[in-house]
């Protein structure tokens, strides 16, 4: 502005000189002063022109008649501050709520992984069995690394959670035992320290731990000499070599380490870990070497899983590796699902634009005039528009702004409703891609809402409307009007069916039959610092101190400790094949159970039903017979019209053989919406004290449990410690949970999709009604003058409503009808989020009409009323 | 706004006018005032200038980068801008003068009468 002011006050002036010095001359060539100044001038011809030509040709003109259009568009705004304060409110909330799920978007699908080169990050598993991603054992995992010629490095982790003691209380720590390969493959650098060293993962080496940067804040005050000092893990001390950065964390498929400690995975001696059977939770990543495409990686993997089948058939025949980029297999299930509710909040931006557009067609109608005498003044029509647009964008912008404040909260409330089941949750913020596109989504809203109007406005006749005083096109308008209506409602209606599906989907998934009683059980983790025994005897004597020590603490019904697959939080299998079969050759041809480890009291705890048979007792003991019981699809699946009962089946890696004693009602395990779906239905149960002593190893220092309580309480965590430290005084009891949260966090994706997509319907009715609501009025007011002549000829009342009603009645049908088509169209895409409904709902598309013509209907009410109460007297003097 | 008939006009003029322009600075810095008489004395008043005419030009020239402007003082102790002659403009002024000299010498060829002084 400042430097456009000076250049034309410099024209002026050179202007200036050059009239004065002509002037001048011709004053030397002895004219009077007053025919020199005229000499000048008509030598000079048009001054004006001049300066038009100079001004124009500057380039200033666009910004000129910009910067007067926003200040004009202020001015209107400030003139009327309630339709400004509605616009940018519905736009704000469009574009906030845009803003705010595009962050998620951009935050989970779009940013590369916080790792160096990501894209050459593969993730492995085994590939056996029923699954695609099952854990890989270690000595398979060593193979891999050294047959395979695709990747630079292979690196091996899986969660183990530690008793830190030796600084203030006992405390549970999650921690990751990872190859010395894996922070070098990621590219992670500890700020102090050195990562682990090759000759460091191994069988017998030093015991050494990398720590992170919260523990080393919270617990090592951040000492600078960390580097050397130990820490006290299950009673065995680890020399820290290094500090890992708070940034880094690590999240693979649905596993998202939170560990604060890290130790060598090769050093682990458990026997299990060394077993090629067994897989331990232990999954694998890779870098691809330069030029190596995934394809090529896959078959150089399958090859080397070709050559260990041959060399262990009993083992590894029929497996193979599972190779996904490592980002896809971290977000690829979420993908759909966010864009599903990315389309949705479009539309919720969509019905905000439409509305706004609406609002500025009635008030256009009273700026007719206004324009008209503009273009009679000159102003062109693509001015016209352009002053419009402006005001547009304008309200736009200041919406958008407005809108990224709201996104900036929305965001993080809509992250604390989607706790762990949102992938890289912690890496979503605004960023500047976020910002661009809030910019680029209220420019674009501001053309879309305003072209309509803008248009209407510029084409109208100037001078028809000047005779008419302004009311030349309310009839042309009002149909546009009625159009925007009724698609608003059309949107609408696709949203509330959305909602409608997912409201369905969820009641019918919660009338899902778990398969035991979640009501005041509550689940729990225990561990300890010490061994709970020495030898597996006394181990097996410490289960059950701690069960009858839990027991008798008063509001306690039942508990049962156990290990291998909880219901909805776990999941451990054993391969077996029954008695009267050959063995067979290999794991892969055998069959697979879910594997209960538990107490007698577990059926007690979790209210299952017996079918036939026995339970589990206290005499399944150590020295008695082995014995199992399974499930009704257990029985279903191998048995099918034989009498389980008295068979025996045979576990590989228990290397007996159990007798089936009784048969219980199924449980759900896989999850309420899957578990019917999912390969591995069998389920079988045992003692915890009848476990060989190699498996009862992996129990030695904790495993979880199931308590059940007289009342609802959630504070059994004291009574659960007590409990646990008649044995070991260095113990911690850690993350309880309620069955029925655990539950209902098996749903937290749908959950989150039902909220969202209420938030967005609710949305949508509310802007769509007032959209109905706004035009009805409007029209109404415009017909005010007919209706009084209507009514002074004698119409009733009820037919004066009856006639406003029909015309929104009209609206709302035409409206509801292209609804319920769009969203049998678009009700595939949602198909995966559908439990036991189809998209094509009729239940849910009958009463998402009926709401909204119930809603359209009462919407138009008041201003019918009004209408009926238009006094013809008043109504004929109206003009 | 300038109506069709200016248009063409103007584009009429716009080749010479710049040529006599860059003429015109080549003995040394000019005002606007100056360059519109020199031009009509140069040309023993054959060639009516407008004095207004000569700004959009000069403004033209000026963001092409053949002469540049700085305010200054007239003989007669006038502030006014005065316009000068740049490198570009040297080179620029004989390219215009050679393409001049043929389009004239084609021309004269064709209407076959004496060559017009120009």
């Amino acid at each position: 502005m400042f430097e456009r002011k000076r250049k034309l006050d410099e024209f002026d002036a050179e202007i200036e000189a050059h009239l004065q010095l002509e002037f001048e001359r011709q004053r030397e060539l002895g004219l009077s002063e007053e025919e020199a100044r005229a000499a000048a001038r008509r030598a000079f011809g048009n001054v004006m022109q001049t300066k038009e030509r100079f001004y124009e040709s500057g380039r200033w003109l666009w910004w000129d008649h910009f910067w007067q259009d926003v200040q004009y568009g202020v001015r209107m705004l400030r003139k009327s501050p309630g339709f400004a304060v509605i616009a940018i409110l519905t736009l704000a909330i469009g574009i906030g709520a845009n803003t705010a799920l595009f962050s998620v978007v951009n935050g989970v699908l779009l940013n590369p992984l916080p790792y160096a080169e990501p894209d050459r990050l593969v993730a492995l598993y085994t590939h056996a069995y029923q699954f695609d991603k099952a854990s890989i054992s270690y000595p398979n995992f060593l193979d891999w690394s050294r047959q395979n010629h695709s990747f630079s490095s292979l690196a091996a982790f899986r969660g183990e959670t530690f008793t830190m003691t030796g600084i203030g209380e006992p405390e549970r720590l999650e921690a990751n035992m990872v190859s010395a390969t894996f922070f070098p493959l990621l590219g992670v650098n500890p700020i102090i320290g050195r990562s682990f060293e090759e000759k460091e993962d191994q069988l017998g080496a030093a015991r050494v731990a990398l720590i992170s940067e919260g523990l080393w804040k919270h617990k090592f005050g951040a000492a600078p000499d960390i580097v050397g000092k130990s820490i006290r893990l299950d009673s065995n001390l680890y020399t820290i070599t290094g500090v890992i950065p708070a940034t880094f964390h690590y999240q693979n498929d649905n596993y998202r380490s939170k560990a604060e400690v890290y130790i060598p995975l090769g050093q682990w001696s458990n026997p299990l870990f060394r077993d090629r059977r067994t897989g331990m939770g232990m999954d694998a990543v890779g870098r691809l070497k330069p030029g190596v495409t995934l394809a090529q990686a896959k078959s150089d993997m399958s090859g080397v899983a070709n050559h260990l089948a041959e060399v262990y058939p009993d083992i590894d025949k029929g497996q193979g590796v599972t190779l996904v980029p490592l980002k896809q297999n971290l977000v690829g299930d979420i993908q759909p699902f966010l864009l599903m509710l990315l389309a949705a909040v479009g539309f919720v931006l969509l019905i905000a634009c439409v509305n706004v557009a609406n609002l500025l067609l009635a008030r256009s109608t009273g700026r007719t005039r206004e324009f008209a005498i503009r273009n009679a003044l000159g102003a062109s029509n693509g001015r016209v528009v352009r002053q419009l647009l402006t005001e547009c964008v304008l309200l736009a912008l200041i919406g958008g702004t407005l809108g990224t404040l709201l996104a900036g909260w929305g965001t993080k409330a809509a992250l604390k409703l989607l706790p762990e089941a949102l992938p890289r949750s912690n890496e979503i913020h605004l960023d500047a891609r976020v910002l661009l596109f809030t910019l680029g989504a209220s420019v674009l809203a501001g053309i879309l809402f305003g072209l309509v109007p803008a248009f209407k406005s510029a084409r109208s006749d100037i001078q028809g409307t000047l005779r008419e005083g302004g009311r030349g096109l309310t009839g042309a308008r009002h149909r546009t009007q009625s159009a925007f209506v009724a698609m608003e409602m059309a949107l609408a209606v696709v949203l509330l069916v959305a909602a409608g599906l997912m409201i369905r989907s969820l009641t019918k998934i919660w009338r899902v039959d778990p398969g035991f009683d979640p009501n005041n059980v509550v689940y729990f983790s225990f561990g300890t610092a010490q061994a709970l025994g020495t030898t597996p005897d006394a181990i097996r004597q410490s289960y059950r101190q701690i069960h009858d020590a839990i027991a008798a603490v008063p509001g306690v019904e039942s508990v049962s400790l156990s290990g291998g697959s909880t219901p909805m939080q776990s999941d451990s299998e054993l391969p077996f094949w029954l008695e009267g079969e050959p063995k067979p050759t290999s794991q892969a041809e055998m069959k697979m159970s879910l594997f209960f480890a538990i107490q007698p009291d577990y059926i007690k705890v979790m209210n299952i039903p017996l079918k036939r048979g026995r339970f589990l007792t206290r005499s399944d003991a150590a020295g008695s017979p082995l014995v199992t019981v399974i499930d009704e699809r257990f029985a279903k699946l191998f048995f099918s019209d034989q009498d389980p009962i008295g068979k025996h089946i045979n576990f590989g890696i228990l290397d007996q053989s159990a007798e089936i004693v009784g048969i219980v009602g199924h449980q759900n395990e896989w999850g309420l919406d899957s578990d019917s779906t999912n390969a591995i239905q069998a389920q079988c149960y045992f003692s915890i004290e009848q476990l060989p002593d190699s498996l009862l190893s992996a129990f030695d220092r904790g495993a979880s449990g199931m308590v059940r309580t007289s009342y609802a309480q959630t504070d059994v965590a004291a009574s659960l410690s007590r409990g646990v430290q008649t044995v070991s005084s260095d113990s911690v009891v850690y993350d309880l949970e309620s069955m029925y949260g655990i539950i209902s966090d098996s749903l937290a994706t749908k959950r989150f999709a039902m909220a969202l997509l209420g938030v967005f319907a609710v949305l949508a009715i509310v802007l769509s009604s007032i959209g109905i609501y706004g035009v009805i009025s409007y029209i109404v007011g415009q017909r005010t003058h007919e209706i009084g002549i209507r009514m002074a000829l004698g119409a009733e009342r009820s037919t004066v409503v009856t006639m406003v009603l029909r015309q929104a009645g009209q609206m709302a049908v035409f409206g509801v009808v292209a609804g319920l088509l769009a969203a049998a169209l678009l009700g595939r895409l949602m198909v995966s989020m559908l439990f036991g409904v189809s998209f094509y709902d009729a239940l849910t598309f009958s009463t998402v009409a009926a709401i909204l013509l119930a809603v359209a209907l009462a919407a138009c009410w008041i201003p019918a009323h009004r209408a009926s109460r238009v006094d013809p007297m008043v109504a004929l003097r109206y003009e | 706004m300038p109506t069709q008939k200016d248009k063409e006009k103007l584009e009429l003029l716009q080749g010479t006018l710049d040529l006599l322009i860059l003429r015109t600075l080549i003995f040394g810095p000019h005002h606007g005032q100056g360059i519109a008489r020199a031009i009509q004395e140069t040309s023993d008043e054959e060639l009516l200038v407008e004095h207004g005419a000569l700004y959009p030009a000069l403004q033209r020239l000026e963001v092409r980068g053949w002469i540049s402007a700085k305010w200054g003082t007239s003989s007669n102790n006038r502030k006014a801008r005065f316009y000068t002659l740049t490198a570009a403009g040297h080179r620029q002024l004989g390219k215009e003068t050679t393409k001049w000299r043929r389009l004239e010498k084609a021309i004269s060829r064709i209407l076959g009468s004496e060559p017009v002084e120009g």
